[in-house]
């Protein structure tokens, strides 16, 4: 009787702590949502809190940040399209890579394997600068390909699918050899299929670095209609104007959709950003 | 029309096929890494001047007695260090809590705890730099003043500085890594706590000789990252301070010195120098890794 009586308050005070927790974690960016319901001027004169006149609450940052007399669209516009083509080159070729690794034994391929995890290993601030001043040789300054280009084969990624891959059985390959499908019609026709599921959340890992993405794409564009919402951001962040109206109000809408796809697609998010885990 | 059917035969030989498939790795790799590691390290032992450069030895490297340097790097070493003291053991212990059996909602807790995570560095500084400001009525000079404080100038002394950047840290990475210690979690036998409960082990004895020891691998995976991450830390200080400029340098990271050097002094030598010393400090750390967890090693070659 005690017992179950002790475990009860066990489980009330361990909900207790994590309803705290929980709260902690919201707050910032509850903080952010109320901010985003009261002028840029307020927060200037007032700073970032709680205390909001809800009778003046109202919605025209929005509405300002809508209006187009901002180039806050031309950056999400910039971020979307340099997130998508990223994901998708990205996926297909270190899914090529990936299989090239778990599937065939070749000269060479330890050598190049410990290339990868070398990538892998290096933060890729080690060569910002380098990596910088060929892009200017290459004549990508300021162009959506300068930003993209470097990170095409994610080193993650390729270790991710090879893994993946490794389980699948070689005699299956032969199989289809005697069926006379090519190699690169095994990978289109059998693999590609067959690795889907790891797709959505590699997707995610991948959109996630791509949409977040801050210091190279600050390094590489410098013009107002080229940068990505980000750097967009974060030039807001000296209050100026009205750049808080829609530093606060901006910020807001680029979490939104993703929180959207997060509460849609938990599983996949959880599994993409946390795919290096213990599979290592 | 021959010709064409013995490259379509070449490239199509099972010997050829897998050169096909890794070959974008092999490009990016030549074009953009090795290239860029090769033509650093060369820049690192020259004077670069527009298209000018000479030869000047070992010159770059005097960076190494400058006192903003030593700073950066003792700045780095600092962040990482707290940042791994912080970000496993929080963490481990949240996660072990959220998969005991009398706890409730879950899943829930754990999607919340996750949401920092979805956010970029730069709308998490935005609210971390507006949180943290010095007005009074800024939301953290509001908490100390409950507790009878005067309003703080947070982003200006070291103490409240690194506060700010633990507590960004924490905010963001505690519910991923949480993540993985869950995953971990799972992975342990429910019998060995059963028998372990049996010979009488309280839950604290259990945490000591199951719990801790068979999450070694994640506790390894999450101390590598937060390694390297907290070595390459630039973004946080950046988006707090609204540019590479803390007062006094309280802030200045390794990356943060590269990158003055390198885009804001144009001392491209120099910044070069301090990108091989970070490449150095990034390798020596693996192979002590290496050495230390010798398990991992042959684990990942599996």
């Amino acid at each position: 009787m005690s017992m179950t009586k002790k475990s009860r308050i066990f489980t009330i005070c361990l909900f207790i702590f994590f309803i705290l927790i929980a709260a902690i974690t919201l707050l910032p960016l509850a903080l952010l949502a109320v901010s985003s319901l009261r002028p840029g001027s307020d927060l200037m004169r007032y700073g970032l809190n709680f205390s909001i006149d809800w009778a003046n609450a109202n919605l025209n940052e929005y509405k300002m940040l809508f209006s187009g007399q901002n180039a806050y669209f031309t950056w999400y516009k910039n971020s979307l399209i340099i997130t998508v083509v990223q994901v998708g080159l990205a996926l297909f070729l270190s899914a090529c890579v990936g299989y090239g690794f778990a599937m065939y034994d070749f000269k060479g391929k330890n050598i190049l394997f410990l290339c990868v995890l070398l990538v892998m290993m290096v933060p890729t601030e080690v060569i910002l600068l380098p990596l910088y001043r060929l892009i200017v040789k290459m004549k990508l300054i300021n162009n959506t390909w300068g930003i993209i280009l470097p990170y095409l084969v994610v080193p993650m990624l390729v270790f991710f699918f090879r893994q993946y891959l490794s389980g699948i059985p070689k005699d299956f390959l032969d199989a289809a050899r005697v069926d006379g499908c090519t190699e690169y019609g095994i990978f289109f026709k059998i693999m590609i299929p067959l690795m889907k599921p790891s797709f959505a959340a590699m997707g995610i890992y991948q959109g996630m670095q791509s949409w977040n993405n801050f210091l190279w794409p600050m390094v590489v564009t410098n013009s107002i209609d080229k940068i990505t919402l980000p750097v967009g951001l974060q030039s807001l962040l000296s209050p100026y104007g009205n750049n808080y109206d829609i530093l606060i109000a901006g910020s807001c809408f680029a979490i939104i959709p993703i929180l959207i796809l997060f509460i849609c697609f938990q599983r996949y998010f959880i599994e993409g950003m946390t795919a290096g885990g213990v599979k290592g | 029309m021959k010709k064409q059917s013995v490259v379509k035969k070449f490239l199509y030989s099972q010997k050829v096929a897998p050169y096909v498939f890794v070959m974008p790795f092999i490009l990016t790799f030549a074009i953009f890494f090795a290239y860029s590691i090769v033509s650093m390290i060369l820049m690192s032992f020259q004077k670069v001047a527009g298209a000018n450069t000479t030869f000047i030895g070992l010159e770059n490297y005097k960076i190494l007695t400058n006192a903003v340097f030593l700073k950066s790097l003792k700045n780095s070493v600092f962040y990482t260090i707290v940042t791994c003291i912080m970000m496993i053991p929080i963490p481990m212990i949240l996660a072990a809590m959220l998969n005991s059996k009398h706890m409730r909602a879950k899943g829930t807790f754990r999607s919340i705890l996750f949401i920092p995570a979805l956010t970029s560095v730069v709308v998490a500084g935005v609210v971390f730099r507006l949180m943290f400001g010095e007005l009074e009525g800024s939301f953290m000079n509001q908490v100390m003043n409950l507790f009878g404080v005067e309003p703080i100038i947070w982003l200006r002394k070291p103490v409240t500085v690194w506060i700010t950047l633990f507590f960004l840290c924490l905010w963001r990475w505690t519910g991923v890594n949480m993540m993985y210690y869950l995953s971990g979690l799972q992975q342990i036998p429910a019998d060995l706590y059963e028998s372990a409960s049996i010979d009488g082990a309280t839950g604290m004895q259990q945490l000591r000789y199951i719990t801790i020891p068979l999450l070694k691998p994640t506790t390894i995976y999450v101390l590598t990252i937060s390694i390297f991450g907290g070595m390459a830390m630039f973004s946080e200080s950046y988006m707090l301070f609204n540019g590479n400029k803390s007062p006094n340098n309280v802030a200045t990271t390794l990356v943060g010195m590269l990158y003055r050097m390198g885009f804001e002094q144009n001392q491209l030598g120099i910044a070069s120098a301090i990108g091989v010393i970070f490449l150095l400090i990034v390798l020596v750390v693996n192979v002590i890794q290496l050495r230390i967890n010798g398990t991992i090693g042959s684990k990942k070659g599996e």
